[in-house]
This record gives C-alpha cells, sequence and structure tokens, in this order.
C-alpha cells in the first residue's frame, strides 16, 4: 500500500495542475456559453501562444510571469480578430459551419507551427523552475503555486468584469437572448468577438503560466484541451464554477491515475470520464438543461 | 438512372486511365486520392446525408487497417478474409459508438467531440498494446500475389480501390434513391419534425454509421495491403478523421459524387503545395485547412454545388431570351 504522504503529495499536485486545466477549461466555457459552440481551435491557440511565450523569453528575454502583459492583450486581439472576420463571417451563425471553420483553423494553426518550427521540442530555462516550497512532509513546485494563485485571480477578474462592466452586462444579455440583446441595441456580432477574445486571452494567460515549468511543441495544446474539453463537459458546458470545479476534479484524478496506472493509461482514464459523462449526463454536474 | 449511367461513365473513364498513363508516381497519386475518395465516402454517408459531422472516422479507418494487418501476421489468416474482418470490425465499432451516443442523445458539438474522444481513446490503446505492435507499428510481410491480396503491378492495386470506390458510389446512390435515405435526410433537416412525423430517428442514424464506418474501414483495410504497414499515429490520428470530412465537404456534401471530386482537388492541391515550397511537414494540412475554411465561407455546398450554381445562372437568361425572342 502507498504510504499517505506520497498520496497527499500526489492530491495537491493534482490541484495545482488542475489550476491551469481549469483555465484553459474557463476560456472553453465562456465561449461556448455565449456563442453555443466548441471551440475547435482552443488547442492550437495554446500551442501559438506558449509559443509565444517562448520566443518572448528567448528572444526579448522577457520573463514569462511579465510577458502574459504582453501575450495576453495580443491574444485577445487575435481571438477578436478572428471570430469578428473569420469564424462569424464564414459559418453565417450556421452551428455546424462554426464547428468546421474552428476546426479548419486548429489545422492551420498547428501546422503553421509545425512549418515554421518543425516538431522540436523546447523548453526555457529559468532560475527558479526548480524551486520549491517545504511543506515538512513534502515539496510543492514554486511555479506550479504561482499558476494556482494567478488562475484564481483571473477567475475573480472574469467574474467582476462580467459583473459590474458594460460589456459583461452585453455578454450575459447575448448569452440569455440573442434577439432579445440585439432589439435592445447590442452589438450582438462585437460582444461575440469580445466572448471570443476572452476565452483566447484565458488560453495565453494559461500559456505564460505553464511555459516555465512545461515544454512547447506544435501540438502540444492538444493534450490540454481535451482534458479542457473533459472538463468543461464534467462541469457543464457553458457553466463558469463547473469548469474551475471540474479542474481541480479532473487533476486529482490524473494524478492518482498516473501514480496507480502510469502515463499513458492514466490519460485514458480522463477520455473514459469524459465519454462516460457525456453518455449519462450530457448536462455535466452542475449544467442546467441542454 | 441519369445518375446511373454517371457513374458507369466515370467510373469506365477512370478504369482506363492506366491504359493510357504508365507513370508510377501518377499512378501512386491516384491510388492515394481514391482512398482518400473512399474514406470521405464513408463520412459523407452520416454527415453529409445524415447531418451528423463526426471529428473522429479515424476510429473506422485505423480499426480496419489494424484488423487487416493483426489478423494476417498474428494469426496467420489470408488477407482476403482479413479485409472482410477489416471491414466488418470496422462497422462494428461504428455500431457500438453509434448505439452509446445516438441512445444518448448527443447531437451537433457533442457529436463531434465523442467521436473525436473514441478516435484518440483507440489511438492512446493502439499505442500501448502489445497487439498493435505499440508503438513500433505492424508490418505485413511482402507477398505479391493475388492470393495474398498484393499486386505486382500498381495498376491493379488502382483497379481495386477503383473497384472499392465504384461500390461505394452505388451504395450512396442507392442510399439517395431509398426511402431510408428519404428518412435520413429528413433527420438532417430536421430531428426533431422527422421524429414528430414518426422517423425512428435513432434507428436511422445508427444504421447510418454502420453504413459509413464500414466503408471508411475499407479504406483503412486497403491502406494496409497498399503500404503493409500501420502503426498507432496513422490508423488513428486526427489527419486521417480530417481528411475523411474534408473531401465531401470540398467536393459537395451530401452529393454521390463529392467525396471523389473533393479527393482529387484536395490531393492535387496537396501536391502543388509540394512543389511550390518543398516538402515540408505541415505544408499540405495547412493548405488543407485553408481550402476548408474558404469552401465554408464561399461555397457552402461545395464545388459541385459551385457548378450547379453557375450553370443554372447561364441556363437563366438563355431561358429568358427564347421567351423574349
Amino acid at each position: 500500500m502507498l504510504s499517505p504522504v506520497i498520496l497527499i503529495t500526489a492530491i495537491l499536485n493534482g490541484l495545482l495542475t488542475g489550476a491551469v486545466y481549469a483555465l484553459v477549461a474557463l476560456g472553453l466555457t465562456l465561449i461556448y456559453g455565449v456563442l453555443h459552440i466548441i471551440n475547435f481551435a482552443h488547442g492550437a491557440l495554446l500551442s501559438a501562444a506558449m509559443f509565444a511565450a517562448f520566443f518572448s523569453f528567448t528572444l526579448l528575454r522577457l520573463d514569462p510571469y511579465l510577458a502574459v502583459f504582453v501575450v495576453t492583450p495580443a491574444f485577445f486581439l487575435l481571438g477578436y480578430l478572428l471570430q469578428r472576420f473569420v469564424i462569424g463571417p464564414t459559418s453565417r451563425g450556421d452551428d455546424r459551419n462554426m464547428l468546421l471553420v474552428t476546426l479548419g483553423l486548429s489545422v492551420v494553426i498547428e501546422n503553421v507551427l509545425l512549418y515554421s518550427f518543425r516538431a522540436d521540442t523546447r523548453t526555457i530555462d529559468v532560475p527558479y523552475a526548480f524551486e520549491t516550497l517545504d511543506l515538512g512532509f513534502t515539496f510543492l513546485p514554486i511555479p506550479r503555486l504561482i499558476g494556482f494563485g494567478v488562475v484564481f485571480l483571473v477567475a475573480l477578474a472574469l467574474w467582476a468584469l462580467m459583473r459590474f462592466t458594460d460589456v459583461g452586462k452585453a455578454i450575459r444579455a447575448v448569452a440569455k437572448e440573442k434577439l432579445g440583446a440585439q432589439l435592445s441595441g447590442i452589438d450582438v456580432a462585437h460582444v461575440y468577438a469580445m466572448t471570443f477574445g476572452l476565452g483566447t486571452a484565458c488560453v495565453a494567460i494559461a500559456a505564460c503560466l505553464l511555459m516555465p515549468s512545461y515544454y512547447v511543441n506544435p501540438t502540444v495544446g492538444n493534450a490540454f484541451v481535451l482534458i479542457a474539453f473533459t472538463i468543461v463537459v464534467l462541469g457543464g458546458m457553458g457553466s463558469v464554477p463547473g469548469a474551475l470545479i471540474g479542474g481541480f476534479v479532473i487533476g486529482v484524478v490524473e494524478s492518482l491515475s498516473g501514480l496507480f496506472l502510469g502515463e499513458s493509461l492514466g490519460q485514458i482514464g480522463i477520455f473514459l470520464i469524459f465519454i462516460a459523462v457525456l453518455l449519462v449526463r450530457p448536462t455535466g454536474l452542475f449544467g442546467a438543461k441542454a | 438512372m441519369k445518375r446511373l449511367g454517371a457513374i458507369i461513365l466515370v467510373v469506365a473513364v477512370l478504369a482506363a486511365v492506366p491504359l493510357v498513363v504508365q507513370s508510377n508516381t501518377t499512378l501512386n497519386f491516384l491510388v492515394v486520392t481514391l482512398l482518400v475518395a473512399l474514406a470521405g465516402q464513408g463520412w459523407n454517408i452520416l454527415g453529409g446525408y445524415g447531418g451528423q459531422y463526426s471529428f473522429g472516422h479515424a476510429a473506422f479507418f485505423g480499426t480496419g487497417a489494424y484488423a487487416t494487418a493483426i489478423l494476417q501476421v498474428r494469426y496467420g489468416v489470408n488477407a482476403w478474409p482479413a479485409f472482410a474482418a477489416g471491414i466488418a470490425l470496422g462497422a462494428a465499432v461504428g455500431w457500438i459508438i453509434g448505439a452509446l451516443t445516438f441512445r444518448a442523445g448527443l447531437r451537433g458539438s457533442y457529436f463531434a467531440l465523442v467521436t473525436l474522444a473514441f478516435a484518440e481513446v483507440l489511438r492512446i490503446i493502439a499505442s500501448v498494446a502489445p497487439i498493435t505492435g505499440a508503438g513500433v507499428g505492424t508490418l505485413v510481410k511482402l507477398d505479391l500475389r493475388f492470393e495474398a491480396l498484393q499486386f505486382q503491378s500498381r495498376a491493379s492495386f488502382y483497379w481495386f480501390i477503383l473497384a472499392l470506390v465504384a461500390v461505394s458510389l452505388l451504395i450512396a446512390h442507392a442510399i439517395e434513391r431509398s426511402r431510408f435515405g428519404a428518412y435520413l435526410i429528413a433527420v438532417r433537416e430536421n430531428e426533431d419534425a422527422a421524429k414528430a412525423l414518426g422517423v425512428n430517428t435513432t434507428r436511422i442514424k445508427l444504421g447510418a454509421m454502420v453504413i459509413s464506418a464500414a466503408i471508411t474501414a475499407a479504406s483503412g483495410c486497403f491502406y494496409t495491403q497498399y503500404f503493409l504497414f500501420i502503426d498507432s499515429g496513422i490508423a488513428y490520428g486526427a489527419r486521417m478523421s480530417v481528411e475523411a470530412l474534408l473531401t465531401p465537404i470540398i467536393g459537395g456534401v451530401g452529393t454521390v459524387f463529392g467525396p471523389l471530386v473533393g479527393a482529387l482537388v484536395v490531393q492535387a492541391l496537396g501536391e502543388a503545395a509540394k512543389h511550390v515550397a518543398g516538402d515540408a511537414p505541415g505544408l499540405s494540412l495547412i493548405v488543407y485547412g485553408c481550402v476548408l475554411v474558404l469552401v465554408i465561407g464561399f461555397a457552402p455546398r461545395g464545388l459541385i454545388g459551385l457548378v450547379d450554381t453557375a450553370r443554372r445562372a447561364v441556363a437563366r437568361p438563355a431561358k429568358r431570351e427564347a421567351v423574349n425572342g
């Protein structure tokens, strides 16, 4: 039997990893909640953002935690423009078209990265990458602790944005009643693009948080996004608290199944949860009716 | 009848190609094109006629490919029954996935997502399971005999895949003309309305899924016999899922010839990109992705739809003149 220390360490590590998963899932659920589409380009955008963080470090000597202030606005803009000028106009409001356009975008982004930077796996070398916090019985990596804290700040900021600003009000109005919002003078195309931009910004922050302790290659985002899909499905499509709680649950599940079953089978565990939730309760644990 | 004539004509013209073209490179290009067209026709049955967009058709392609390879290599089964078993197993996987997802009432985004997940689960399993050769993959022994379903000449391979494509065209044609096809299209246009009129939508979708999976699995079986090698990335990777949906969407979704036209265009564009920018990883997929977005934006009914619109635009003024004159 495993000692409780190993078990607790695995759970704590799972919670820390889960925070970043939650952030990626937050972007996905935000977009789903308003546009009612699953953004299949989310993973490719995450890979792209990680490359952006990587090159800010290697070319501009910008620490990932500072790069977040450059990469995030840039990706917000990118997301805004993609929705406003590519996804919106080409799909003309048809759900099936939106699915295919985001899939097409993901194929393009992923392969532009592959074409430009090859399949090599790269890492950055920051002095604090291996620093740990001593809890007496175990050690926790500092970069992940920082990530954990930032995710909470982001979630709080997002909540405040939705609750107290005009943009947030408009987004909530469009999510609830699109036609009504349009009739009261809200520019729906703009709101859609703002939402897509916010979702993409979440991914950019997640990328900067991951970069100090993770590697980057053109397909790195896919692994995260399949997990994020699982979280979003588990937490309920469009539900923000669901994404956060789902993120932690999946982080712990992954950490524990990795401990008991080994790395690659641990991944299967997540997919099986994913498929099981979809089949049994597709609205998720916190979702409203489909 | 007109459609049937068109199918016979197209297949006859394609069958005559190796008599004129002897270049192995060209024939190889055409074999791969037909392979993709076959996989795409499978997707087209479910996605084009039934409106159920699968993002994981690699699940069927890979199952067909692996079954054909493993039955021969590990169990000493002859290639022909192994090929048939590959199709049957692909159809069975389709039935299982379909039964689970359609019973659970998954539609649209959810259906796309869950098919993607199934393909990914199969990919991970295939990359670690000993029976598939895990990370190394499975090699089929070179045995260029008709009995081993391997041919001396590329032309024979070409005729074999052409025969499979011809069968898939006939299946699509038969579905279009059948009651089952009418129900399937009704499901695509408005599932709730179809249900209200008494169509058993779950059964219709499941039927389409099984046919669709069998056709795409056949392309996987052929892949194994042609390239004699399969691994988890080729079999269950995202690339095959994307190619299977790309060809019918570019050619004309929900049309008999859509996948064939789409496959020709897609493969030709991929080759052209190679000639222009050199053979680099990712290049052809960049082109495919761009074409996918452009087609959805500007030609939602695909190239066949474009030709159709153009023909009508030409025909209409002519008629008006005739009336005026």
